[in-house]
């Protein structure tokens, strides 16, 4: 529906394809939307970035489409397919197989990732006797391989430590090395390096950047932080309040920002190259302020740019002209940035 | 979900038993380090340790064959003859050797102790991690059961077993055993359901590792630590049990086993004239129930993963 796709170039299909995806949680409290018209696709060997701040629902995003949601209490609307085949009308069997053979997710947390009472070698190793039939003494090998993969020096023989034993980074490499142990070709990262130290991020990243780039793995990364986008992902999509409010590719999404919320969160990192003393500009507001989309826009009570229509008519996502062929480009705004009505 | 169980990996390096001792080792080896540094966990320790020791020896320890009535005859209904050299402790309302009694009735504590907790511990965790893992109906007819159990005092329960059961060590064991089901099934419940939540399980999940390793490999070994403390409070609540069942007058018939219970019972009459007869076998259960409260304690804090680093 958002899609635009150039036809000069052949682009190879999606290998993931989310359309019209809206997760409700029945709670005690009622429903609660999440997310909802959330679409986007990701390409073999493409890098997709989801963006926003906390509570947007980029996680409950990904959970939906590795199937990790809870079956009771979520539910989960429109349509993922993968790999042509629709993930939602699947058995949980067939979506389990899936998991950490065919798609791999990474989590925010490396402290409660790792089971904390079980060897990182035992925790490395189930993956690969799970998907790849292997027997433990292969699994112990390949294991000691895939930790030497992700940086951590003569890996065999920290098999048996646990993870109380090693640093928070770590612990993400350790993750890092589970998740990509039997090759998927989905990768979800869900703000992986928040966790940690700085100096660590950028390695962590880093690593990631080399272990997908040259393997046609999709990528998919999960964060609210652009510096990380900037490094690693050729197409983004922001998200605000469960719905996703702008869709570009990366080097006009920074160089033009076109949502108001996409150019606060642009303004509300540090850069470099400001004039000294110059203050940063944080969203007014915070997401607690934010409106169900029934009543107009989301983001309108911490909107610069708005209109007297933001408050009484909810904008759609409109497709529109792409920069460049085969990204995806669309735009949830009355009032884009640059085009003020008023 | 659960149904192609027999396709679980059952490798050398990730077979849930495997895990588990792996786990088992690092947890206590940490634990160590903390339960020296407390000397009531010292107490504890010292008291359970002395106690097995005395209740596994006691054959070499005894001076005499148990529960022997050679010296009935010096019994009289006034008296029973006291410390002597012969008999350091005296003789018992039966005329035996007090010592001897004392130290075969450890013996017996610990037998009946041992076997009711591992009774208790091994039908109220099947309960409890089906309970948890399998959740559902399951979980709610499990529950139920738990609840009726807890909802009568416990020994009165093993009173009813036993009397039901008729008078007999297995009886005992299995009165014992069944009222200690239902702190193991909540307990092991308990921790699925918290554990479930957490990370780990989901990041699991997110690997498609399947549910009955999920709860075998990495949930059960989380629940290992309160398993094992707990496991030690309900020894410390079976000699105390098996003891008021004797004096209950249910416990084994068998006038030839020694035990503490009855050897209290039986000093009842006697309490004015003699009261040293029923103190030694009070002594002994209180300090012996006082070791396994304390030391399983102790452990609780040890193994609490909070302080762990
Ligand atoms: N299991 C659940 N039951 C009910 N509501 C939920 C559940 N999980 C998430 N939500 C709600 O969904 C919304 C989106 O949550 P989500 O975790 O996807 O945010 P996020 O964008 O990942 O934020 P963060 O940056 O903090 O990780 C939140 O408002 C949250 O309250
Ligand atoms: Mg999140």
């Amino acid at each position: 529906m958002t899609t635009m796709t150039s036809a000069t170039t052949p682009e190879p299909a999606a290998l993931l394809d989310v359309r019209d995806l809206s997760v409700v949680f029945h709670g005690s409290h009622g429903d609660v939307e999440a997310v909802s018209e959330v679409s986007f696709s990701v390409r073999p060997g493409e890098h997709v970035a989801l963006v926003g701040e906390s509570g947007s629902g980029k996680s409950v995003t990904s959970l939906a489409v590795m199937g990790l949601l809870p079956t009771r209490s979520a539910k989960v609307e429109g349509s993922i397919r993968y790999d042509g085949d629709d993930l939602l009308a699947m058995t949980d069997h067939e979506r389990r197989d899936l998991r950490g053979a065919e798609m791999a997710m990474i989590f925010q947390d490396p402290m409660t990732s790792l089971n904390p009472v079980v060897p990182i070698g035992v925790q490395i190793g189930e993956v690969l006797q799970r998907h790849k039939a292997m027997t433990g003494r292969q699994a112990r090998n390949e294991s000691g391989d895939l930790l030497a993969r992700v940086g951590i020096a003569d890996g065999s023989r920290r098999l048996g430590e646990y993870p109380h034993q090693l640093s928070g980074g770590m612990r993400q490499r350790v993750l890092i090395a589970i998740a990509l142990a039997c090759e998927p070709r989905l990768l979800i990262a869900d703000e992986p390096t928040t966790a940690l130290d700085v100096t660590i991020q950028a390695q962590i990243l880093e690593l990631l950047r080399e272990l997908v780039s040259g393997t046609g793995t999709a990528l998919v990364m999960i964060t609210h932080d652009l510096g990380v986008v900037a490094g690693l992902c050729d197409q983004v999509h922001v998200m605000y309040a469960g719905r996703v409010v702008e869709s570009a590719p990366r080097r006009p999404l920074f160089a033009r920002p076109r949502h108001p919320y996409t150019g606060g969160l642009l303004r509300s990192i540090p850069r470099l190259d400001a004039p000294r003393g110059e203050p940063l500009t944080p969203i007014p507001g915070s997401p607690n302020d934010a409106l169900s989309w029934a009543a107009g826009c989301a983001f309108a009570p911490r909107c610069g740019n708005r209109i007297d229509r933001c408050t009484s008519q909810t904008p759609e996502l409109a497709a529109q002209h792409a920069y460049e062929p085969g990204y995806e480009q669309a735009l949830r705004c009355f009032n884009p940035i640059g085009e003020e009505t008023s | 979900m659960t149904a192609q169980l027999p396709t679980l990996p059952t490798g050398p390096a990730a077979g849930p038993g495997d895990g588990a001792t792996v786990v088992g080792e690092s947890l206590l080896r940490g634990a160590w380090h903390r339960l020296r540094r407390s000397p009531l966990a010292v107490a504890g320790a010292v008291i359970v340790l002395l106690f097995v020791l005395v209740a596994l020896a006691a054959p070499l320890l005894a001076p005499y064959e148990p529960a022997s009535t050679q010296w009935a005859g010096d019994v009289t209904p006034q008296s029973v003859p006291g410390p002597s050299a012969d008999h350091v402790l005296g003789l018992d309302s039966f005329g035996s050797d007090m010592l001897t009694q004392l130290l075969y009735g450890a013996r017996q504590s610990l037998i009946v102790g041992v076997v009711s907790t591992l009774l208790g511990l091994s039908v109220g965790a099947a309960l409890g991690i089906s309970a948890g893992g399998l959740g559902g109906k399951v979980d709610t007819a499990v529950m139920r059961l738990v609840d009726i159990l807890l909802s009568i005092p416990s020994l009165l329960l093993a009173v009813s077993v036993a009397a039901v059961m008729g008078q007999s060590q297995l009886s005992v064991m299995i009165a014992i055993g069944v009222a200690q089901v239902p702190i193991f099934a909540r307990l092991l419940r308990g921790s699925m359901l918290s554990q479930s939540r957490s990370d780990y399980v989901l990041a699991a999940g997110a690997l498609g590792i399947r549910r009955r390793r999920i709860v075998l490999g990495h949930v059960l070994p989380n629940s290992l630590g309160p398993t094992i403390v707990q496991a030690t409070l309900s020894l410390a609540t079976a000699i105390i049990e098996v003891a008021a069942l004797s004096f209950l007058g249910l416990g084994d018939s068998d006038p030839a086993v020694a035990e503490w219970g009855r050897m209290l019972v039986a000093a009842q009459e006697r309490f004015g004239n003699d009261p040293r007869l029923a103190v030694y076998p009070g002594v002994c259960i209180a300090i012996t129930a006082l070791g396994f409260t304390l030391f399983g304690e102790a452990l609780r804090e040890a193994l609490d993963p909070r302080q762990r680093r």
